[in-house]
């Protein structure tokens, strides 16, 4: 068992987490009025940097560099973005965070908004999330109320407010850019990159985007130290100069076909393995793992036998997946058919394309259709590799589209295709006996 | 056209004079507006896009442009009093949440997307409701059912009666 301290969870639990009262009784705001009666914010971005915090959002970029893109000597209006419309299929822990210890977060969003000179801050929240919108809501106003939000805070010059912008359902919104669109009160079509939202941002102003988890981390950088953050986790490689660690600990969410579906705190680099046994109470019904979603369905697929690479921000990219992602991890059971998960990701993302870019709006529609034909008994060996080409040719990594919807798309076929050949095929031949062979064009059919 | 055909009441219009003062813009306030507006109508109908546009000084078409991008406002016609969505996102369906959508379906004799004739109830499929812990999941209005089973969409059902 994993010998570890929660400390992004440490509130959760109490009764009446949410409260303010709560969090103050547990230290909360100490670190805020102490940063606040001294420290600049050159210094917070200067541990933040020191830390090697990286986004637990998916994409796993460093924090304190995103900061540093806001253009030098730069005097206007900054505005903080917090992305919390977590859409990630099989993705809950920033709803727990922000159900149960709202003001964790907002004590993040606080002091980097203090180290970015940001004034003001929007929580992105997505609209299916009511019980965090009544609870931001509450905590925000019982911070103005203790004085600290608004004009002045704590009489350190320092003025912000926080207000909430609900989603209206659309998974895009999580694009840094895409959600920049939305608070604009636009289609949430993201933007070409560059400008980086970090010079050019919301309203044209330097933005800074951040997940509401990453922020919580500030707090508990700026509470315990750099050397405390950096003591978890895994190191950078030292034979790899791109590598920049994975540090600190990290929420871990675990769904699917488990015991105990449930979040977790661990250091970043525990194993899917230690996951789903120490955590998830192993898998359900006596039965065996098949596959396991690492963070997020657009991250695609560990097989059994990769359970043991640690969860890092480099660990599933050693067994080709997307990334971490968001470390929110889906178990699923040696009786789960993967073209069932192949089927539940194509409808997803076909359903979830902006679609601004082309081979995104064509590829996830005909990757879909291609599945849809497949489950329907009338699949063909010959889709397979039609489903690879469409998912190695659509995304920002083979560079045919704005935003990386595509590169999410098309990972989980990728994996399904590339680690379950097989079976895929075992199905297509049983479900279609006299077809599957064929390589004659086959007929489009209507949804 | 006289004001009493107006459908945007002074309350709404004023809940979304509140949102004002947070943005720097009225385009930004769209969203937020819309919102506003589907809480109360329980649609977005197209005339209410038109006085929004006179509130926010924004032509029509630019709202109606925002409004048709996100699958969450309904135009044609008022959804039920009580939205209900069944999450069929890859943890809810791995763990029954598909049969459970159907089961519900069948037990209202609609289709996801529909309402019931009685106007009570609409039915939604979900894209993943973040409640993978408690899969399957269904959101109805702003309580989250956990856990579901049968027996849950059964009780469920009998406490609308």
């Amino acid at each position: 068992m994993i010998d570890y301290q929660p400390v992004l969870l440490a509130n959760i639990g109490k009764k009446d987490s949410h409260a303010l009262a709560v969090y103050e009784a547990g230290g909360g705001y100490r670190t805020l009025k102490k940063v606040l009666g001294g420290t600049s914010p050159a210094d917070v971005a200067a541990a933040v940097r020191a830390s090697g915090l990286r986004g637990r959002g998916g994409a796993g970029f460093a924090t304190g560099l995103k900061w540093s893109f806001i253009p030098d000597r730069y005097s206007g209006q900054i505005y903080m973005c917090v992305n919390a419309d977590e859409s990630e299929p099989g993705t809950f822990c920033n709803r727990v965070l922000m159900e149960l210890d709202p003001h964790q977060v907002l004590e993040g969003i606080i002091l980097s908004c203090f180290a970015t000179a940001a004034d003001t801050a929007y929580i992105y929240l997505r609209c299916e999330y009511p019980l965090a919108y009544k609870r931001l809501q509450a905590a925000i106003g019982e911070c103005r109320a203790a004085g600290y939000l608004g004009e002045n805070i704590l009489g350190s010059g320092f003025s912000l407010e926080i207000h909430i912008h609900r989603g209206a359902a659309a998974y895009v919104c999580g694009e840094e850019t895409g959600l920049i669109e939305s608070i604009e009160g636009k289609r949430a079509c993201p933007r070409i990159k560059p400008p980086f939202p970090a010079v050019e941002g919301l309203f044209g102003k330097p933005t800074i985007v951040n997940n509401i988890e990453t922020l919580a981390c500030v707090t508990h950088i700026m509470t315990r130290g750099v050397d405390w953050f950096r003591s978890m986790g895994t190191p950078s490689d030292p034979k790899n100069p791109r590598d920049p660690g994975s540090y600190g600990p990290k929420i871990f969410g675990i769904s699917g076909h488990v015991n105990k579906p449930g979040y977790y705190e661990a250091p970043l680099g525990i194993t899917t393995r230690e996951l789903i046994n120490d955590f998830g109470g192993g898998v359900w019904k006596g039965r065996r793992a098949k596959a396991a979603v690492p963070g997020g369905i657009s991250t695609g697929l560990l097989t059994e036998a990769e359970f043991d690479l640690p969860l890092d921000f480099t660990g599933p990219i050693k067994a080709g997946c997307l990334g971490l992602g968001t470390g929110c991890m889906v178990v699923l059971d040696e009786t789960y058919p993967i073209i069932d998960f192949l089927h539940n990701s194509c409808r997803f993302f076909n359903h979830e394309s902006c679609g601004q870019c082309t081979p995104c709006r064509e590829g996830t529609r005909w990757a879909l259709e291609l599945v849809q034909r497949i489950r329907a008994g009338r699949g063909r060996i010959l889709d397979l590799d039609l489903l690879l080409e469409i998912a190695d040719g659509i995304g920002i990594i083979p560079g045919t589209t704005i935003c990386g919807l595509a590169d999410g798309a098309a990972w989980p076929i990728k994996m399904a295709i590339r680690k379950f050949r097989d079976e895929l095929e075992e199905y297509i031949k049983q479900t279609n006996p006299d077809g599957y062979a064929s390589t004659e064009p086959a007929l489009a059919t209507a949804q | 056209m006289s004001t009493t055909e107006r459908i945007l009441t002074d309350e709404i219009l004023d809940a979304v004079r509140e949102f004002f003062p947070r943005y720097p813009t009225r385009r930004a306030v769209v969203l937020p507006a819309l919102h506003v507006i589907n809480e109360r109508l329980g649609y977005v109908p197209e005339q209410a896009v038109v006085e929004l546009g006179e509130l926010l000084e924004l032509p029509p078409p630019e709202i109606q442009d925002t409004l048709s991008f996100y699958g969450f406002f309904k135009q044609d016609e008022p959804r039920g009093k009580l939205r209900v969505w069944v999450c069929r996102s890859i943890s809810c369906s791995a763990r029954g949440g598909e049969e459970m959508l159907e089961y519900l379906c069948r037990k209202l004799g609609i289709k996801p997307g529909q309402t019931t004739p009685d106007g009570r109830l609409s039915i939604e499929y979900a894209e993943c409701l973040g409640a993978c812990d408690y899969a399957p999941a269904m959101l109805a209005g702003d309580t989250l059912h956990k856990n579901l089973t049968r027996e849950k969409i059964d009780a469920f059902v009998d406490s609308l009666e």
